[in-house]
């Protein structure tokens, strides 16, 4: 806040009433909505509902679908994180290095970023189609691709649809943190060290550090909610529900099934989630690692 | 010698990245000017065909066939409103309630900005399903405003904004009070000049945010006449030439923004952290 402000009775609101409706009216009335669902059961006909606790976070901790979901999210956030973290890395390094063509490199590699995650997804359903995809036929030449009966290939579809373009994001943070590092404390390191894949993971890479803890929150973030378009384009959760994220689920149960205490309680499990992240950002990275 | 060696190791790497990421758009793009015919009996096809003005035109005007009631020309529109929209509404409501949290003396402050900023932690997939039931008590269903102001109840403007007010340095309001200045009058003659780049900044972003959304439009629309472009890719149907040619056209907004507007996207995307 600033040393000086404005002393006034009323403008101040005039400037925050805009926005502090919308958020009222467009974010607090549907998450006030969303706590009532989870702890109200209604009955099958819609006619009545009555205050049920916690029985709707049993029934969902109780269903073995939720888990499976769960499953599924851990696995393809790692695997993402893991995967897009370790290209978007080596191409950033490599694009560091080069004397020529350097904002050719960045320009060609950062347009995916800006593609929606739909679009990804039905470009993707195109390339593993039974009838046109180059990847379904290559696979299918290597061990018998098939991903809407075998869970390992349909985690491999999605897995490729949903790091694509993710790769670009990594790129660009890595890229930017790499130019932040200062050129003296490279130039020491020469003189130190001749081995240049040593220099990287002694001196370069713990420098990396921060871009690298707020990639992994990037990614974990990408990987639970806009991979939502990747799924609905691609295997629709396909071969059973084995690949349905949590978001996904709660989607299909409340919008699909109808069942709003269960999506409601599911709704409000993801909340806790993310604000454990949050939390997790913000005190042990944002406090332990010193950018200098 | 090695100096050249070592250089052409990442140019390689380099290479491999960008085949990576453009070969697969390319494909569809070649594929998308050829015929159906020729696609259905030799599949996906890496060189262009003679089909481009034909299929594109196609696409972008005809009303049956593709889709029922709606032109990919009129989808277009719908996202470009809805985009603009929500790129607009966010700019002016984050840009005045970071200026009122940022230059006022206000009761309950600290409860008004968590009232303001917890809201990060709820994306609107998490609250999908009530916020629709939302919109239809409010009859916004099928309509524009539907779908631009759940997108636009969003803290992440306002953070941006309220960041930015506060490397400004507190002699210019200082000045301004000793000339007598009113807050609307700062507000308007300062600050938002001051902030003509972030404005761009946040306003590119939202726009891509907004064209880029899927989920929502899909809730919210059940008359073609609002579908739009992201969203009408899962429904569309026509033949396979077609398709291609939409999912290409699809992806032109946002990456023409992205290549030429880089430093100022780039520079939107680090707010964002």
């Amino acid at each position: 806040m600033k040393k000086v402000q404005f002393k006034s009775s009323y403008s101040q609101y005039i400037f925050l009433a805009p926005q502090l409706l919308i958020l009222l009216i467009f974010l607090y009335w549907p998450i006030i909505q969303t706590f009532r669902d989870a702890f109200t059961i209604q009955d099958a006909f819609g006619f009545g509902s009555y205050f049920a606790g916690f029985d709707n976070f049993l029934f969902v901790f109780s269903d073995p679908s939720y888990y499976t979901a769960f499953k599924f999210t851990i696995i393809y956030s790692f695997v993402i994180t893991l995967i897009t973290g370790s290209i978007g890395l080596l191409l950033a390094v490599q694009a560091n290095k080069v004397l020529h063509g350097k904002n050719v490199y960045k320009t060609l590699l950062i347009w995916p970023y800006a593609i929606a995650p739909a679009v990804v997804g039905v470009m993707a359903n195109y390339f593993f189609s039974e009838r046109y995809g180059l990847l379904h036929h290559l696979f299918n030449n290597l061990w018998g691709f098939n991903w809407y009966e075998d869970v390992f290939d349909a985690y491999i579809y999605v897995i490729i649809a949903g790091s694509w373009k993710q790769i670009s994001a990594n790129f660009i943070f890595f890229l930017a943190g790499l130019q932040a590092i200062q050129k003296t404390v490279i130039e020491a390191s020469i003189i130190d060290c001749k081995s240049n894949i040593r220099r990287f993971w002694t001196i370069t890479f713990p420098l990396l550090m921060p871009t690298t803890f707020f990639l992994i929150i990037i990614n974990i973030t990408y990987a639970f909610f806009d991979t939502f378009g990747i799924i609905d384009t691609t295997t629709i959760g396909a071969p059973g529900s084995e690949t349905k994220t949590l978001v996904y689920k709660a989607y299909i149960d409340g919008f699909k099934g109808l069942d709003l205490g269960s999506a409601g309680a599911q709704s409000i499990l993801m909340m806790i989630i993310v604000l454990i992240i949050t939390i997790f950002q913000f005190r042990y990275i944002e406090g332990k690692i010193h950018y200098n | 010698m090695t100096k050249y060696i070592s250089s052409s190791i990442n140019h390689c790497i380099l290479l491999m990245g960008l085949i990576i990421m453009i070969v697969p758009v390319w494909i569809i793009f070649a594929s998308s000017t050829h015929t159906s015919l020729f696609i259905n009996t030799n599949g996906l096809q890496f060189f262009l065909g003679d089909n481009f003005i034909e299929n594109y035109s196609r696409v972008l005007f005809k009303q049956s066939g593709f889709f029922n009631e709606i032109t990919a020309f009129k989808m277009f529109f719908n996202s470009f409103v809805m985009a603009t929209g929500i790129a607009t509404l966010s700019v002016i409501t984050s840009l005045m309630a970071a200026y009122g949290l940022v230059y006022f003396k206000i009761k309950y402050a600290t409860i008004i900005f968590w009232l303001i900023f917890i809201t990060l932690l709820v994306p609107l997939e998490l609250r999908i399903m009530p916020s629709y039931i939302v919109m239809s008590k409010l009859n916004l269903v099928n309509t524009f405003a539907g779908l631009i102001l759940p997108i636009s109840a969003s803290a992440i403007a306002t953070f941006f904004f309220r960041q930015f007010y506060k490397s400004i340095p507190d002699e210019l309001l200082e000045a301004a009070k000793l000339d007598g200045t009113s807050s609307w009058r700062f507000f308007i003659d300062f600050l938002v000049p001051l902030s003509k780049t972030m404005i761009a900044v946040v306003f590119i972003f939202m726009f891509v945010f907004g064209y880029n959304q899927y989920l929502w439009p899909l809730i919210m629309t059940t008359s073609e006449q609002y579908w739009t472009v992201v969203m009408g890719l899962k429904t569309m149907y026509g033949s396979i030439s077609d398709r291609f040619a939409f999912v290409i056209m699809s992806m032109i907004p946002p990456v023409v923004i992205i290549i030429f507007l880089q430093k100022l996207f780039i520079q939107g995307i680090f707010q964002n952290k």
